[in-house]
C-alpha cells in the first residue's frame, strides 16, 4: 500500500528541513574563535602518533569469526527469555540442544589449539 | 504442538548430525599425527543410519514441524540417493586422502553435514527452511572445495564458489522475500493455494525469475554456468563427486516443489532458454578440454540442460523422467569422480587426457569401469544414462516439445565425441613415456566402484522399480 509510506516521507522532509535549520540557526547565532586548542582530542588525552589505519595481526581474523558465532548465539537466547514461561520445558529442552551444538563447536575450536595465541 | 512422530519425519538429518558431530569430537580428541581412517569409517557407519533412518522414515508420510517439512515418496526419493552418493564419496575417499596427504577428520564431518543439508533440501516445504538447507549444503561445500590447501587452484576454487555461491543464494533469498510479498506465505502449499486462486501478479514472475537464478546456479545451468570449469578443476576429485551430484539431486527436488507443487505460473520459457543453452554450451565447451575435471565439469552442464528438458515437458511424466535422470546421473558421475580421484595419484598430477592413453592394457578393469561409466554417460543402452535420457525425451516428445528434443538429440551426438575420445585414448593409444603409474584400488574404493557400475547396470536393465517409486512421487506432487 502506497499510503503507508506517507509518514516515512514525512520523516525525510522533516528531517531535510530541521538539520540545515539548526545547523544554520547556530552559525548565525554562536561567537566564533577559532583557535589551535580546539582543534586537538581531549578527554582521552594522549596526542595520536600517525595513522590509525594501520597493519595489524591477521590472527585478529579468527578472534572476529569466533566472537560473531557467539555473538548471533545471544541473539537465538533472547526471544527464549522473554518467553521462558510461555515455552516451559519443551523451550528448555530445545536450547539446551542448541547450546550443546554450540559448545560442541567451542570444544572443537579449544581442542584445534585455535584460542591460542602463537 | 510437536509430536513424536516428527523426529522420525527428520530422523536422516538427525542421525547425519549426531554422527558429524561425533566425528567433528573425535578428531578434536585423537593425537594430531594419528590416522584419520576410523573416522571415516565413522562417517561410512553414518551414512549407513541415513539410509536405515530413510527407509524407517518411509513408514510415516506426512507433515511434520507445523507443516515445514514433509516426508512423502518424493521426499525419500531424494533421501536415500543423497544418503548413497554420500556413503560411496566416504568410500571413495579414504584412499584419495592418503595419496594427497589430506590430514583432518572435518572432511569427513563436512560430508555428513553438507548432507544434512541437502536431505533437508529435498523434504523442506516452506521457503526460509529451504534456504537454510541450502546454506548448511553450500557451506560444507564451499569448505570442501578448498581442502588440498597447499594447491593454489583448490584455494581459487573455493573461494570461486563461495563469492559466486553467496551471490546467487541471495538472489533466491530476494525470490523468496517477494513471493512472500505476493502470496503472504513462504509455505509452499499454501503458496500454491493463494496462486491458483488470483490472477499473476508481476511481483510472483520476478519471485520466480530470481529462485531460479539462485537454484540454477547450484545445478550449474547455463547462463549461470560460468564458475563450474574452474571449481571442478581445483576441487578435490571425490568431492566434484559429490558437489556434481547430490547437492544438484536436492536443488532439483526444490526446483520441482516450487515449479510444480507451488504450481508458480512463467518458468516455462526461462526453462527452455537454460535447457537448450546448457546442452549447447556443455556439449560443444567440452569438445577442447583436454583436461578430464574439466571435461567432466562441462559434460555436467550439459546435463543439467537434459534434465531441464524434463522440466519443460508434461507434469507427471516429465517429473518423474527428471528424478529418474538425476538419480542415474548422481550414480554414473560419482564414479567416474571415483575412478578419476584414483587415477589423479598426489598432489592430482595426472588429470589430463594424455594421461589416460594406454590405460586400457595397464590397468583393464579400472579401464573398463571408467568406460561403463562413460558409456552410460553418452546414453548407450543397458546403462542407466539410456533410460534416463529415452524417459526425458519421451515425455518431451508427449507434450510437443519437438524443437527442444531435436536440440537435445543433436547433443547427445557431440557428447558421444568427446567421451568416446578418452574411451578410444583408453584402448587405441599407447602410454606417453614415462607412463603414469597407477596404484593397485583399495578396497573400500573398489566396493564404491562396484557399487555404482552395478546401480548404473540395474538402472540400466531394470529401471522399472525406481521410475515406479520416482512416479508416486511425481503424481504427489502434482496432485
Amino acid at each position: 500500500m502506497p499510503q503507508n509510506y506517507v509518514p516515512i516521507f514525512i520523516f525525510i522532509a522533516v528531517v531535510a528541513i530541521l538539520i540545515p535549520l539548526t545547523l544554520g540557526i547556530a552559525k548565525l547565532v554562536r561567537p566564533e574563535k577559532p583557535e589551535k586548542a580546539k582543534l586537538m582530542p581531549y578527554e582521552c588525552g594522549v596526542d595520536p602518533i600517525g595513522d590509525s589505519r594501520q597493519r595489524y595481526t591477521v590472527r585478529f581474523y579468527i578472534v572476529a569469526i569466533l566472537f560473531v558465532i557467539f555473538d548471533v548465539e545471544t541473539i537465538f537466547l533472547f526471544p527464549w527469555a522473554v518467553l521462558y514461561k510461555a515455552l516451559a520445558w519443551f523451550g528448555f529442552i530445545e536450547m539446551m540442544i542448541f547450546l550443546t551444538i554450540l559448545i560442541v563447536g567451542y570444544v572443537w575450536v579449544w581442542k584445534k589449539g585455535a584460542l591460542e595465541w602463537i | 504442538m510437536i509430536q513424536a512422530v516428527d523426529y522420525i519425519r527428520v530422523l536422516p538429518e538427525i542421525v547425519l548430525t549426531l554422527f558429524g558431530v561425533a566425528i567433528m569430537m573425535v578428531e578434536g580428541a585423537l593425537p594430531p599425527r594419528a590416522s584419520r581412517k576410523p573416522l571415516g569409517w565413522l562417517a561410512f557407519v553414518g551414512t549407513l543410519a541415513a539410509l536405515a533412518a530413510t527407509v524407517y522414515q518411509a513408514g510415516y508420510p506426512g507433515m511434520a514441524f507445523f507443516g515445514m517439512v514433509r516426508v512423502d515418496s518424493f521426499s525419500i526419493f531424494f533421501h536415500f540417493l543423497i544418503a548413497f552418493i554420500a556413503a560411496l564419496v566416504v568410500l571413495s575417499s579414504f584412499e584419495y586422502l592418503d595419496a594427497q596427504q589430506i590430514r583432518g577428520g572435518e572432511y569427513y564431518g563436512l560430508i555428513l553435514f553438507g548432507a544434512v543439508g541437502m536431505v533437508l533440501m529435498s523434504s523442506a516445504v516452506e521457503l526460509v527452511l529451504i534456504f537454510i538447507a541450502l546454506e548448511i549444503s553450500s557451506i560444507s561445500t564451499y569448505v570442501l572445495a578448498g581442502f588440498r590447501r597447499r594447491a593454489p587452484s583448490s584455494i581459487e576454487s573455493s573461494i570461486k564458489y563461495f563469492l559466486l555461491g553467496s551471490f546467487a543464494t541471495a538472489f533466491f533469498l530476494y525470490g523468496v522475500a517477494l513471493i512472500f510479498g505476493a502470496t503472504g506465505s513462504t509455505r509452499i502449499y499454501m503458496i500454491a493455494e493463494t496462486i491458483q486462486g488470483g490472477k499473476h501478479s508481476a511481483m510472483v514472475f520476478t519471485a520466480v525469475a530470481l529462485m531460479f537464478v539462485g537454484i540454477g546456479f547450484k545445478i550449474a545451468a547455463a547462463p549461470f554456468h560460468v564458475w563450474t570449469p574452474d571449481v571442478y578443476e581445483g576441487a578435490p576429485a571425490p568431492v566434484v563427486g559429490l558437489m556434481s551430484t547430490a547437492p544438484k539431486a536436492a536443488a532439483f527436488a526444490v526446483l520441482l516443489r516450487i515449479f510444480f507443487a507451488a504450481a508458480t505460473p512463467g518458468w516455462f520459457w526461462p526453462v527452455w532458454i537454460s535447457a537448450a543453452l546448457s546442452m549447447t554450451l556443455g556439449n560443444i565447451s567440452a569438445l577442447v578440454q583436454d583436461n578430464v575435471k574439466r571435461l567432466l565439469a562441462y559434460s555436467s552442464i550439459a546435463h543439467a540442460g537434459y534434465l531441464l528438458v524434463a522440466f519443460a515437458a508434461a507434469r507427471d511424466i516429465g517429473i518423474s523422467a527428471a528424478m529418474f535422470y538425476t538419480a542415474a546421473y548422481a550414480l554414473m558421475n560419482v564414479g567416474a569422480f571415483a575412478v578419476v580421484s584414483h587415477f589423479a595419484s598426489a598432489g592430482e598430477r595426472y588429470v589430463t587426457l594424455e594421461d589416460y592413453a594406454g590405460l586400457g592394457r595397464r590397468s583393464p578393469v579400472l579401464a573398463a569401469t571408467l568406460t561403463i561409466f562413460l558409456l552410460s554417460l553418452i546414453g548407450i543402452p543397458i546403462t542407466g544414462g539410456f533410460f534416463a535420457k529415452f524417459y526425458v525425451f519421451s515425455a518431451a516428445l508427449k507434450s510437443n516439445l519437438v524443437w527442444l528434443v531435436i536440440i537435445a538429440v543433436v547433443n547427445s551426438a557431440i557428447a558421444a565425441y568427446y567421451y568416446l575420445r578418452i574411451i578410444v585414448l583408453m584402448y587405441m593409444r599407447d602410454a606417453r613415456e614415462p607412463a603414469p603409474t597407477v596404484q593397485n584400488v583399495s578396497a573400500p574404493l573398489g566396493v564404491a566402484l562396484a557399487l555404482t557400475v552395478a546401480a548404473t547396470i540395474y538402472l540400466g536393465v531394470l529401471p522399472g522399480r525406481v521410475l515406479d517409486y520416482a512416479s508416486r512421487g511425481a503424481a504427489l506432487l502434482v496432485r
